[in-house]
């Protein structure tokens, strides 16, 4: 008898045959007014920044006006620090932010979910060793983590989305060892190890199909904390190097101009805000369509 | 590994009649013991990021401009000579007494330069921790006292939206409502002058203590509103409502002792993460404490600062965690006489 076949005589819960359970929850979730106003954000804010530099009217780096020179015809949102305009480098300032932020959130889910599945499956010291460096790791500061290794190493982009991924990963792996240590007491699991069915099989056909659902909402919370982090750390004068146009940096940039044009340090600002208004509208949406009732938020 | 307060209750109600003391003790024993472990780990890894990472950390100091014999002073100065073990061990041994080493950037030794800027800080995250705490039970309970309602529903809009957004970006709208743009009524920028002590000038805390607080009390606030609404859903406060006691007084009485552990350790959570918020707050108001110590450090390079300050920072956000657990332990009578 096939394994596939055994497999569902087995008391697995009965779901709509014909989609998985958590596209259903995704569609359900786009009659959630949080989630229509959040994509719709969202959405816009990541067209802004991929698509931007086709509508930038001048060059991120071409001299246009004297430096912090208030709003004209020729820079609509005037110009910055050394007179490149505002509005062609917030075009072209967002594509880093959100390139880097959607990296380390895949890469510290990715992660967390590896983790957590090893040891909620091992059963053996592995676990309380993964959870323990688990702890380590959330003991730091998101921040004062990702400083510490840019301080030698020096802001490399693959480094910041690496440790900033690895700073999300273990609420992730905390998630994903709980959901798996609660599935494989149940009785559908046990039957299938009983069968012999492969762990990587039973890991792909029971338990990752029912992690989807938290990993989702805990995704999204990611999200929006990554956007922070990597904002923050621009901001800082660590991550994205100037003559580059970046969201964070141009804020660090134009910040002792603030009194003559305020808008070359309100746009990156807003663009920022938005963007992770965005993406935590989508995560309450989701969170209240998973539950049913108003979610209780997360620690900041 | 972590040990909660939820540990033990299940731990007290599984098990079979003990000595609920020194099954008590032998818990925070070991809540303490794990905190320590912590505190290592903690060590190791920034030990580890700052002075043991392939390559030579002197050269990567100096830049291209270093001459061999100054990479070679250097790489003594910083025992980057000596075995890695040996050079925690001697690193990690100072530490615990206090002595951090010497300033690369400026000679003097590490103590003396973070003192200040750890007591400015420390004043910094005292203040706003306590406004939180205020805010958020005022917010709380009026949310939970109007659930449902127009109040409820504005407190939960303020609160997602100061979630959502990024401290420093409430940071730099306070700075042009109140600094430069709109108003010009409190500093912008957090000067202290020279030798100045950290009271000299009160004004300069206003905004930066705003942000935080405002970063901070959201979270606080759904908690305490949480707890106070499943409080006034209890069964001893139906039974208070039959006794015929008015509504404010079930409320402060018997439904807001209630929100006490969640906020112990909503405020826990909000106090780490203030060990990481303030070394943004503090770059956007060049306010002179432990964060922007760090930030500076970085930009030169200065590898014993770096160390310091970072690992004051971590540690402070473990021993917070630590003394809210035991705190929990204490104030939960359940948990407390293990009955």
């Amino acid at each position: 008898m096939e394994a596939g076949v055994a497999l569902s005589e087995l008391g697995r819960p009965t779901q709509d045959a014909s989609r998985p359970v958590w596209v259903q929850l995704l569609l359900r979730s786009l009659h959630q007014r949080h989630m229509q106003i959040g994509l719709a954000l969202t959405l816009f804010m990541i067209a802004l920044a991929v698509l931007g530099p086709l509508f930038a009217p001048h060059s991120p780096s071409a001299f246009v006006a004297a430096p912090f020179s208030t709003p004209s015809a020729q820079a609509p949102l005037g110009t910055d620090y050394l007179g490149d305009d505002v509005l062609s480098r917030v075009l072209n300032g967002g594509a880093s932010v959100v390139a880097l932020s959607f990296a380390a959130t895949a890469f510290g889910v990715l992660l967390g979910v590896i983790v957590g599945l090893i040891a909620g499956y091992s059963r053996s010291f592995v676990d309380d060793a993964l959870m323990g460096v688990s702890d380590v790791v959330l003991s730091f500061p998101q921040i004062v983590l990702v400083l510490v290794f840019v301080s030698i190493l020096g802001p490399k982009l693959w480094l910041i989305v690496v440790v900033v991924g690895l700073s999300h990963s273990p609420r992730v792996a905390r998630l994903t060892r709980s959901v798996t240590l609660e599935l494989i007491k149940r009785e559908y699991v046990e039957s299938a190890e009983l069968l012999g069915i492969s762990r990587r099989r039973i890991f792909v056909q029971e338990i990752l199909p029912n992690l989807v659902t938290p990993l989702l909402v805990e995704t999204g919370l990611r999200l929006t904390w990554s956007i922070g982090v990597i904002a923050a750390l621009s901001f800082l004068g660590f991550g994205i190097q100037a003559p580059h146009a970046d969201w964070g940096l141009m804020i660090n940039e134009n910040r002792s101009g603030l009194t003559q044009n305020v808008w070359s340090v309100m746009a990156p600002i807003m663009c920022i805000a938005l963007f992770t208004i965005g993406t935590n509208l989508m995560t309450e949406g989701l969170s209240r369509t998973v539950t049913g009732i108003d979610s209780t938020g997360e620690a900041p | 590994m972590s040990v909660s307060a939820q540990d033990l209750a299940q731990l007290e109600l599984a098990s079979a009649p003990v000595v609920p003391r020194q099954r008590r003790n032998l818990w925070v024993l070991r809540r303490v013991l794990v905190g320590l472990a912590t505190l290592v780990a903690l060590s190791i890894v920034i030990f580890a990021a700052t002075q043991a990472l392939p390559g030579n950390a002197a050269k990567e100091i100096l830049g291209h401009n270093g001459t061999p014999a100054e990479v070679a002073t250097l790489t003594h100065q910083l025992g980057l000579d000596r075995p890695v073990v040996s050079q925690y061990l001697s690193w990690a041994g100072h530490a615990v007494t206090g002595n951090f080493g010497s300033s690369l950037a400026n000679r003097e030794p590490v103590t003396t330069l973070l003192d200040p800027a750890i007591l400015k800080s420390a004043i910094l995250l005292f203040l706003s921790a306590t406004i939180s705490l205020i805010v958020a039970f005022a917010l709380g309970v009026l949310a939970a006292a109007r659930r449902d309602r127009a109040v409820d529903h504005a407190i939960n809009a303020f609160s997602f939206f100061f979630t959502a957004v990024p401290e420093f970006v409430i940071a730099l709208w306070l700075v042009m409502l109140f600094g430069t743009t709109v108003f010009k009524i409190l500093p912008a920028v957090s000067l202290f002058p020279p030798g100045a002590g950290a009271f000299s000038d009160p004004q300069v805390y206003v905004l930066p203590v705003a942000t935080l607080v405002l970063a901070t009390v959201p979270y606080l606030t759904r908690l305490v509103r949480g707890s106070m609404i499943d409080a006034m859903e209890s069964q001893y406060v139906r039974m208070a409502r039959y006794k015929g006691l008015s509504e404010r007084r079930i409320l402060v009485r018997h439904a807001l002792p209630n929100a006490l552990v969640p906020a112990i350790q909503g405020m826990a959570q909000n106090l780490g993460y203030l060990a990481g918020g303030i070394v943004v707050i503090e770059y956007v108001f060049g306010f002179p404490g432990i964060g922007t110590a760090l930030t500076q450090a970085i930009g030169v390079r200065d590898i014993p600062v770096v160390q310091a300050s970072s690992l004051i920072l971590a540690s402070f956000y473990v021993v917070v965690n630590l003394i809210a657990d035991l705190l929990v332990v204490f104030v939960t009578p359940r948990l407390r006489t293990g009955g």
